[in-house]
């Protein structure tokens, strides 16, 4: 079987009153790249979970090859061998990665006899234009070469369409440009069709030969990507023509004093391996420091240190006063945070809206008298910043879980943004938001910045940071190993530090 | 364990179906495991409905079966409260058994130097020692977990029957009085110091003791900043930590203060019923709990109606043995049927919730 032709026609699915998939069609070319573009929650999971099997539509159907098909579990998708590779890695840790491959088979023989599956194994990695490792734990692998072993995975078990999520979301430029363009030699020479989805249009441009831009489940744009531009895709995306994502405010030089003070930072990571080495910087007062960094290079560590979730040697001073993230110490130095996942990171999903929003004040006045709660109060604030940020909501006695991915982080800004902050930590604060909870985040961290506050912002986006900050720090393999101001910042220079090609 | 069940934000109570599924979840529970338990009865020969009859006459249809129940009742409520107030924090604690019957023999001993004292602080120090007896026993189990990450509920299972056997051991040896020959027991504590009759009741003052408890339990989680504070640890310590609570502190806290519970459970037991600490203490008392605190869904004042609902259960088992020959762990299969009703009526009520989620 070579590269086949897929057709999905007015795909419709609905999760109770929400129209997630609003008669869809798709046409993917046989041998093709067809690029998927859309916010969150335009419908892009949807589709390819029912593209694979795993949702039913209401409405619709499939067509492989021109003869249609039921998909009514992975396993029918399996058989037709379209096969998905997962934003978050599916392989199992502990194992090899021979054994992850010769496990994932569907039909494993009673007795593996490993030298000779080995030898088969060694065989088609041999033909791949990039070396993956065969007998190394998967827990050893870095992210790229992970996502290069998922991708093998498929290939081995002879999938000839594959749907990659987000594949380099993880990966360097190089690991991105070295994973996608293997599969683009693949649809180039036949032997598969592949869907892409993706937020980059530099990677849609590059590597897709088709794209369709997916809006509020609705297909509002498909064409070759030739035929179209970045605006039009833009534009198709988002619905509105496109100002410019990040109004930079005039920038004021940043005052000399230093608000934020790391010195010889170590932390552990969760295996109890080093993960920030020695690690020094220091934030000024009315400056946007970002930390750039392929993820996994112990920006997590570092955040978490700061924030007072994991331990640490070293010490770290906040205007001049140690700082253990105690509630005095954060309220006294006005200490905050926009962690990234803010459903999981900064929010209780059992508590209320509205007492969430009282995470950083409910134990002092006007919330809190003596020892009691004032819950009066408590609404009353909770209606007020609701209003302010325009927070999207059943009602203040809603849990958190009842509210949109957006929503969820204008409360959280609303939250932290209110208090007197005078150093903001951020870390991936736009992670899987929609272009509309992105924009305001920037702005609100700009303003912020504008306020007098420091900010330290860790992000995985360059773009996204190159666009905020006024310094950039590339952090990799736990230390900062290159500094420059954003007016003088070379991507290609960045992504090699970042890379951990140039040392310190 | 990925939650517990049954925790609301009180009084913000989301409206409509959560609150409603809250108290129809266990009354479900009741209802499906008292149907198995009928036709269990029914294998032996017996009427269901004389059975049920007897229950309801043997736990809550005279006075006398009243005040069997409510002195039931009492540390029912306690060792309830010791399962619920972790649970809050997000601890599953099971090992109330083990700190009830340390928390007895604390609160059996420590009077016995003085002999012919004033009554009303002796009993306060009986119930004092009680509590720090069984706090420091629970303090134990959440320490491990905070500290070596040992599951809780397995170490507070675990360091029940460490508990138990060091009372044994004890009761038996060191702090035996010879006089107690075929039931190793400490020394009687002083008569006049033993709790007294509520007027008009006819139940002892550890009912009146566990009710304020159970009262000021509830008063404290809903409306003051700890019981805030407890369910944001509860909910998410990584969100606890970067909002600054010391959520070490906090959880050993509350489990000290519910290990507290179970140990003022059993220093009334001491004080009001047995006068001596013996193996009479070790009658169940705290893996009870645990069903009371599960069918009240942690709610401090649920606890006190489901703690009167098995007290009056366990009261009736005499009456079912007399009358119908039922073996006296009928009521045992009962209780334990109903928990597994409760646990199965839970597993379907997550799964429901996560399903209308997405």
């Amino acid at each position: 079987m070579t590269a086949p032709q897929v057709e999905l026609l007015n795909m419709t699915k609905r999760f109770g009153a929400n129209l997630a998939l609003n008669n869809v069609s798709l046409l993917i070319r046989s041998g093709t790249v067809h690029a998927l573009l859309g916010e969150n929650g335009a419908g892009k999971s949807t589709l390819v979970k029912c593209l694979v099997g795993f949702y039913h539509p209401e409405n619709g159907h499939i067509q492989v090859n021109g003869r249609e098909h039921r998909l009514n579990s992975p396993k029918d998708a399996d058989a037709l061998g379209i096969g998905m590779v997962y934003q978050h890695f599916t392989l199992v840790p502990s194992m090899t990665v021979a054994q992850n491959l010769v496990v994932s088979g569907a039909r494993l023989p009673a007795y593996i006899n490993w030298q000779s599956e080995l030898k088969r194994l060694t065989e088609v990695t041999k033909k791949l234009p990039f070396h993956v490792p065969l007998d190394v734990r998967v827990s050893q692998l870095s992210a790229g070469e992970k996502q290069k072993a998922e991708i093998v995975k498929q290939l081995y078990l002879g999938r000839k369409l594959l749907i990659l999520d987000e594949p380099t979301s993880v990966l360097t430029p190089a690991e991105a440009d070295e994973v996608l363009g293997y599969v683009r030699s693949l649809t180039r020479a036949g032997e598969l069709s592949a869907v892409l989805i993706s937020h980059k249009f530099h990677e849609v441009r590059r590597y897709a030969d088709d794209v369709t831009v997916l809006r509020r489940g609705a297909s509002v744009r498909t064409g070759a990507v030739a035929d179209l531009s970045d605006d039009a895709l833009a534009e198709a995306m988002i619905g509105e023509p496109v100002s410019k994502m990040v109004q930079h405010a005039p920038k004021s030089p940043p005052k000399p004093n230093i608000v934020l003070s790391i010195k010889d930072l170590c932390v552990n990571g969760d295996n109890g391996l080093p993960a920030v080495k020695d690690l020094s910087l220091a934030v000024r007062e009315g400056e946007i420091a970002g930390i750039a960094g392929v993820s996994g290079n112990g920006q997590l560590e570092l955040v978490e240190a700061m924030m007072g979730q994991r331990d640490r040697n070293g010490t770290i001073t906040v205007s001049g006063s140690s700082f253990n993230g105690t509630r005095k110490e954060i309220a006294r130095l006005g200490v905050y945070g926009l962690p990234q996942e803010p459903l999981k990171n900064a929010c209780i999903d059992r508590m209320s809206l509205a007492e969430n929003l009282a995470l950083r004040n409910f134990d002092r006045a006007p919330l809190c008298r003596g020892i009691a709660m004032n819950y009066g109060a408590l609404a009353v604030q909770a209606e007020r910043l609701v209003a302010q940020f325009r927070v999207k909501a059943p009602g203040l006695t809603a849990s958190m879980n009842a509210l949109s991915g957006g929503n969820v982080q204008r409360a959280v800004l609303a939250r932290e943004l209110t208090q007197d902050v005078r150093l903001l930590i951020a870390s991936n604060p736009t992670f899987g938001l929609d272009f509309v909870a992105c924009e305001e985040t920037y702005r609100r961290i700009v303003e912020a910045r504008n306020g007098g506050a420091a900010v330290l912002l860790i992000s995985e986006d360059l773009d996204e940071l190159l666009g905020l900050v006024d310094r950039v720090l590339v952090m990799s393999a736990g230390r900062i190993v290159h500094e420059v101001l954003a007016d003088c910042a070379d991507k290609r220079v960045i992504g090699k530090y970042m890379a951990g090609m140039k040392a310190a | 364990m990925s939650s517990i069940s049954g925790i609301e934000s009180p009084p913000s109570n989301p409206p409509g179906t959560a609150a409603q599924l809250s108290v129809a979840l266990p009354v479900l529970a009741v209802l499906l495991a008292s149907a198995v338990f009928a036709a269990f009865v029914a294998l032996y020969g017996q009427n269901p409905f004389t059975v049920f009859g007897l229950i309801v006459q043997g736990g809550f249809g005279s006075s006398f079966a009243w005040q069997d129940t409510l002195s039931r009742a009492a540390p029912l409520i306690l060792v309830g409260l010791a399962v619920a107030i972790p649970a809050q924090a997000g601890l599953v604690i099971i090992g109330g058994e083990g700190a009830l019957v340390l928390g007895g023999l604390a609160g059996a001993v420590v009077t016995l130097p003085f002999a012919g004292a004033h009554a009303l602080p002796m009993q306060v120090i009986m119930l004092v020692a009680g509590a720090l007896a069984g706090g420091l026993w629970f303090g134990l189990a959440s320490l491990l977990r905070q500290y070596r990450g040992v599951n809780e509920t397995i170490s507070s299972l675990l360091l029940s029957y460490i508990g138990i056997a060091i009372f044994h051991h004890l009761t038996e040896g060191l702090l035996r009085d010879p006089a107690s020959l075929d039931k190793p027991s400490t020394h009687p504590i002083d008569p006049s110091y033993m709790l007294p009759v509520l007027p008009g009741v006819g139940v002892h003052a550890g009912l009146a003791v566990s009710l304020a408890l159970a009262i000021i339990a509830h008063v404290v989680l809903r409306y003051t900043r700890w019981g805030f504070a407890l369910r944001v640890v509860g909910g998410s310590a990584r969100v606890a930590r970067m909002v600054g609570l010391a959520v070490n502190r906090w959880v050993i806290g509350a489990t000290f203060v519910a290990g507290g519970m179970a140990g003022v459970a059993g220093a009334i037991e001491v004080a009001a019923v047995q006068g001596t600490a013996n193996s009479s203490l070790i009658v169940g008392y705290g893996y009870s709990g645990i069903l009371v605190a599960f069918l009240a869904r942690h709610q401090p004042l649920a606890i006190v109606a489901v703690a009167l609902l098995i007290g009056g259960m366990q009261a009736s088992a005499s009456l079912l043995q007399r009358r119908l020959e039922l073996p006296d762990a009928t009521m045992l299969v009962f209780q334990g049927l109903i928990f597994v009703c409760v646990l199965v009526a839970d597993a379907i009520a997550q799964q429901l919730r996560e399903n209308t989620r997405r």
